[in-house]
């Protein structure tokens, strides 16, 4: 109801208290007042009707029934539960360590902790050690699984999070003996 | 006598139960409903136990009465809102032959009685001793004195047709039509300008401006609780209820079936639905769309308010009414 004109000149009010007769007593006169009446009434009308359909068109109701359909729920794409780090078959995930998503994050809720594996040619390369999440803290902003090079975190829709000990939030992503997927830098 | 008293006393107070249960869902559902929510759903088989756990729920509260307030007015304004709405009961027709007082001057004693209703708002943000409530009810009392003006305006045309302020023979004179279909361009502007101002005068969004609460709390009933809040909430359900009823009695012909012209066989379909289920029917239908206009429209400011009263509904049923006298005059209705 963006051109709401019916309501237009009592809408702002003019600065000069004389002028309280707005749009109806300037220049236009009779023929703008009934043209504020009726664009007022389509306008209102506009909105009846968006409301009517509403009414008329169960199908658009989303809410879910969430005990009841626990099995059966419908998560919306774009919801985000946690961020979660995927293993492939062979226990391997995509992370470098390179701790872009540390520096994303607006609350420090990640912690990445690396380490050094000597390559077979003997060089030292850095690599993670730990992914430390802090549940707690985060707000699932996103900004983690963006500033990601290598798509190696993503969100999760888990959102079942409570626990009775505060400790077990912090959690550590990457599986214990996972490593790097080859070829990725 | 005093046996026909006391039955009637029961009925109405029946009703008024009845009535503030199935419409305090009817209004949740509708809500919900516009909203693309469910609604409850949880009390009953699909919710409708609702507005009865609320109730008994409100009725358990503590009635509580603030240190600072005036007692006395206190605790008697919601039984004035009560009372209005009770006295309001009186002259409507829920039916054919069924009506508690047939007064010759029914239009006129609905309009007169239902401006008491302000007082009832008046009296409880002034004993309140809060500011948002005084706020609210001096609200109010602007709002209700411009809008009873249009509301009573747009009653009249009606009153000019049928020339009689007997409900019962407004109903009478929509035997062979309804007035808003009898009655051309000039009844439908009066109909129209009559729902709006009927929804400013009974406190309801957009026109809620004395309660308010995202501004002033909960306006004039801020400091009450418990079942005291519970009966102005009532109070405001069957005053929707009573000024649909009006709407449908002056307007959509009351208790009278739906007639056309000289369809005898549709005309006797129709006559053979109950009296009392046409006019449930036609007052619903307004109450709906009173439910719909609060669940689409956002509320207006004091000068919005004001703005579109005087300016707008003031002079255009002013000039309305001089077209229905011309009308009637000429007799260019049917």
């Amino acid at each position: 109801m963006s051109n709401n004109s019916n309501y237009k000149d009592s809408s702002s009010i003019p600065p000069l208290a004389s002028g309280g007769g707005g749009a109806s007593s300037s220049g236009g006169g009779a023929l703008q007042y009934l043209k504020d009446v009726f664009n007022g009434l389509k306008s209102l009308a506009t909105g009846l009707r968006r409301t009517l359909y509403y009414f008329t068109h169960h199908k658009e109701i989303i809410t879910e029934q969430y005990p009841e359909n626990r099995d059966t729920l419908n998560l919306p794409e774009r919801f985000k539960g946690e961020v979660v780090m995927p293993h492939d078959e062979n226990n391997e995930h995509a992370c470098t360590g390179c701790t872009a998503c540390e520096l994303a994050c607006p609350n420090a809720t990640i912690k990445i902790i690396t380490k050094f594996d000597i390559t077979p040619e003997g060089k030292k390369k850095k690599a993670l050690d730990k992914f430390v999440y802090h549940l707690e803290l985060c707000t699932m902003c996103n900004l983690c699984v963006v500033a990601c090079p290598t798509d190696a975190i993503k969100m999760a829709q888990t959102f079942e999070h409570s626990v009775f000990d505060r400790s077990e939030l912090t959690k550590i992503l990457n599986k214990p003996g996972s490593k790097i997927r080859e070829g990725i830098e | 006598m005093v046996i026909e008293m006391v039955i009637a006393g029961v009925c109405v107070i029946g009703l008024f139960a009845a009535l503030g249960l199935v419409l305090v869902l009817m209004e949740r559902r509708v809500a919900a409903w516009i909203q693309i929510r469910l609604g409850p759903n949880r009390v009953g088989p699909k919710g409708m136990l609702q507005s009865l756990a609320d109730t008994v729920k409100l009725l358990v509260k503590e009635g509580m009465t603030p240190n600072g307030a005036d007692k006395f007015l206190f605790n008697f304004a919601p039984f004035i809102a009560m009372m209005v709405a009770m006295l309001l009961m009186a002259p409507i027709a829920f039916a054919k032959d069924f009506q508690l007082w047939d007064l010759n001057i029914g239009v006129l004693y609905f309009s007169a009685i239902s401006s008491i209703m302000v007082i009832s708002i008046l009296m409880a943000g002034w004993a309140s001793n809060n500011k948002y409530s005084l706020m609210g009810a001096m609200r109010s009392g602007a709002q209700i004195v411009s809008y009873e003006l249009s509301a009573g305006l747009s009653i009249l045309a009606v009153v000019i047709l049928t020339g009689s302020l007997n409900l019962n023979e407004i109903i009478q004179s929509q035997a062979d039509g309804w007035w808003i279909f009898k009655g051309h361009i000039p009844v439908i502007i009066a109909f129209i300008i009559f729902i709006i101002a009927v929804t400013a005068e009974t406190n309801r969004a957009p026109f809620d401006l004395a309660e308010a609460e995202s501004e002033l709390t909960a306006g004039f009933h801020t400091e009450y609780s418990g079942m005291k809040f519970a009966l102005f909430f009532l109070a405001e359900y069957i005053n929707v209820f009573i000024v649909c009823a009006i709407g449908a009695t002056l307007f959509l012909g009351g208790w009278m079936p739906f007639h056309i012209g000289h369809w005898e066989a549709f005309n006797h379909v129709m006559d053979y639905i109950p009296s009392s289920l046409w006019f449930f029917g036609k007052t619903f239908f307004l109450i709906f769309l009173i439910m719909w206009f609060r669940w689409t429209f956002p509320r207006l400011r004091i000068d919005q308010l004001l703005n579109l009263e005087w300016k707008y509904l003031l002079p255009i049923s002013m000039f309305n009414i001089l077209l229905v006298t011309l009308m009637a005059i000429l007799g260019w209705h049917f």
